[in-house]
């Protein structure tokens, strides 16, 4: 992701690429003969050599905790892949931290960004479908098809693994919807090929007044050609349906119908929903997240406007409750999250100074 | 450095192939259906023998390993499909991004060697990638997603748009030229450009010389996909030289056929349209709408 992320980060207005940090030679220094950039060999040498306003870290989970902290504590704002961390603790401090600098900092929970999940958003928030009683929230895909070699994907040390990188996404969407959980219980992180992670996760999260959320999420699916997250939303005046291309929706008899809806089935498009961004490579949402940070940054802002290390602080702590709910399940002992050490992909962009 | 002129005529109404691959825009439900529809190959060449029956003589394809049974077809009768043309479209991303993670990046390159002598190819593929040539592992790779057509006619070769577009937003404006080049000297074709980046793109391909080019484009009356703005796109088939294909001018059936064709009639200057269709009933309604709006054929006669 590290290469498209610099793809739209230097298509962007009012943004001047001033270093590339990578620890593959041979990608910096193709990158610098056939794009100009500017490219180091370590993350200080960037913030000191180039004096970023900003930065974009698209590397291994396992690295971002201190590639993160050593952004904010030069005073740079940061934008950085999901998940924030392997561990709620140091998502906690490093959220304490942005706050304490005025700091912008986000996290790339893009289906945010897509036009149907903020639709269920907006139909939730006016509570169109009454109080919510049950939420399935799902992802396919097909990642790991086999046993193989390692990357650092498969390791979940490294931050791999199905939990990690697919389940996130749902649980990151729930709890823009639902708020936080009470607990977490049944959970099973199960291996089809990987080794050393998990291909497949399941569990059920607790809120109050009886309002449970199943999830259900396997990267081992290539009956899916590309990742598919969904959410089934019931609640007590009808229900909502919703993936990245549609939303559908079904209110009862009685309820508070919305503006530009009606009793009965609903469907929208994300053709009608989506607005244009301004640069599109494989979604309009990585383009938008992208633009609002930077816009964030050049507004002077001190809180990033959606995905705030906050809010992905809390994804981090219920991904660690899934982590020790499995291990107790299946009684394997206890799970550590290791931090991880390599430092791969890191994209910074800085905006014009004039 | 400019380019040759452009000599190629192209039809004006042109199949798609998304539909027989499980891709909607719109609908992952649709998509799915789709998708097991089309499992049996003998699926797919039967629409597109509807289209050709209704005067469709272009598909503009990926190079999906399937497509490479509808290329044995057409081989297996020449005398039917003589003036038959595909317009490749390449790469297929998925197949590499497979063959990376399994086989490493100079393993994938091996394995998707062309056939005109492996020793040869390897030497070329191996070289250009330790001098970080990459004009030789592009050129490399248009040559191995070629394969599958030998012998079948190519007037148009594209380069799909998740290359164009990372090419584009990372400024590797020399692609382009390097892609423009290799299709034109080794295959005596047109090189075309998708993109969903329209007035961008043609900025780059200027700044590198590239003349008229061919470039497919999403161009629709409700804006989908037409990063940059409607205006802007209208701005630039108004004012500027270049060659324009239509896609997704239906945005993925959010608009009926008749009113999307008459828009583009009316407001896009286009040289072509790419649509996608899976039924006979829609072929037959889209090839009608388009004689009577642009009152000539839909293919142009070798």
């Amino acid at each position: 992701m590290g290469l498209s992320h610099l793809a739209i980060v230097r298509a962007l207005h009012d943004v001047e690429l001033v270093g590339v940090v990578d620890s593959t030679d041979y990608l910096l220094d193709v990158l610098n003969k056939y794009t100009g950039a500017a490219t180091f060999s370590s993350l200080e040498k960037m913030l000191d050599g180039a004096h970023p306003e900003a930065i974009i870290i698209a590397t291994p989970t396992g690295s971002h905790a201190a590639l993160v902290r050593a952004a904010l504590e030069r005073d740079v704002h940061v934008f950085c892949e999901k998940p924030l961390t392997l561990t709620a603790s140091e998502s906690a401090e490093l959220t304490a931290l942005a706050v304490e600098r005025g700091l912008v900092a986000q996290v790339g929970y893009h289906n945010r960004f897509i036009a149907t999940f903020q639709e269920v958003k907006r139909l939730l928030d006016e509570a169109a479908i009454g109080r919510v009683t049950h939420v399935l929230a799902e992802a396919y895909g097909p990642v790991v098809l086999k046993a193989k070699g390692s990357t650092w994907r498969s390791k979940r040390t490294s931050g791999g693994g199905c939990l990690y990188d697919y389940a996130a996404h749902p649980l990151d969407l729930v709890h823009w919807y639902l708020g936080a959980p009470e607990r977490v219980r049944g959970s099973v992180l199960n291996s089809i090929f990987s080794a050393d992670t998990d291909d497949e996760v399941y569990s059920t999260l607790d809120y109050a007044d009886g309002l449970s959320v199943q999830l259900s999420v396997n990267w081992s699916d290539e009956s899916y050609r590309k990742m598919s997250t969904s959410v089934s939303i019931t609640g007590t005046q009808g229900r909502i349906v919703a993936d990245r291309q549609e939303v559908r929706v079904y209110l009862r008899d009685g309820a508070d119908i919305p503006d530009g809806y009606s009793g009965g089935w609903n469907i929208k498009y994300t053709t009608e929903l989506t607005d244009q961004v301004s640069f599109y490579l494989r979604g309009e949402e990585y383009s938008a997240q992208l633009e609002s940070f930077v816009a964030a940054v050049l507004a002077g802002e001190s809180v990033a406007r959606q995905n705030s290390f906050a809010s992905a602080a809390q994804t981090d702590k219920v991904i660690e409750w899934i982590l020790q709910d499995a291990a107790a399940e299946t009684e394997v002992g206890t799970v550590t999250a290791l931090p991880a050490q390599s430092q791969r992909r890191n994209l910074f962009g800085r905006r014009k100074s004039a | 450095m400019s380019t040759a002129t452009t000599t190629t005529q192209m039809d004006l109404l042109l199949l798609g192939d998304n539909q027989f691959f499980g891709i909607n825009h719109m609908s992952e439900e649709k998509a799915r259906t789709q998708a097991i529809r089309f499992q049996d190959t003998r699926a797919i060449i039967d629409v597109i023998d509807i289209a050709f029956d209704n005067g469709i003589r272009t598909l503009m394809c990926t190079t999906h390993d399937r497509i490479s049974q509808v290329c044995d077809h057409m081989r297996a009768d020449p005398e039917r499909y003589a003036d038959y043309r595909f317009y490749p479209c390449m790469p297929y991303a998925h197949k590499y991004a497979n063959a990376i993670t399994d086989n490493g990046m100079l393993g994938a390159v091996r394995q998707f060697l062309p056939e005109e002598g492996l020793l040869n190819a390897a030497l070329r593929g191996g070289r250009s990638f330790m001098k970080k040539d990459i004009e030789g592992i592009i050129t490399l790779l248009v040559d191995a997603e070629m394969k599958m057509f030998q012998g079948l006619k190519t007037p148009v070769i594209f380069l799909q748009n998740v290359v164009v577009d990372l090419m584009l937003g990372l400024g590797f404006d020399e692609a382009f030229a390097i892609f423009d080049r290799h299709v034109r000297e080794r295959y005596g074709a047109e090189p075309g450009f998708i993109t969903m980046n329209l007035p961008m793109l043609l900025d780059a391909l200027d700044r590198v010389g590239v003349v008229n080019p061919i470039v497919c484009a999403n161009i629709n009356e409700i804006g989908f996909r037409m990063s940059g703005g409607i205006a802007a796109y209208e701005q630039a088939l108004s004012e500027r030289p270049f060659r324009p294909v239509a896609m997704s001018v239906f945005a993925s059936g959010a608009i009926a056929p008749q009113p999307a064709l008459q828009w583009i009639h009316d407001h896009a200057n286009v040289e072509s349209i790419v649509f996608g269709a899976s039924s006979r009933t829609s072929i037959t309604s889209t090839t009608g709408i388009v004689r009577e709006l642009w009152e000539r054929d839909i293919y142009t006669r070798p």
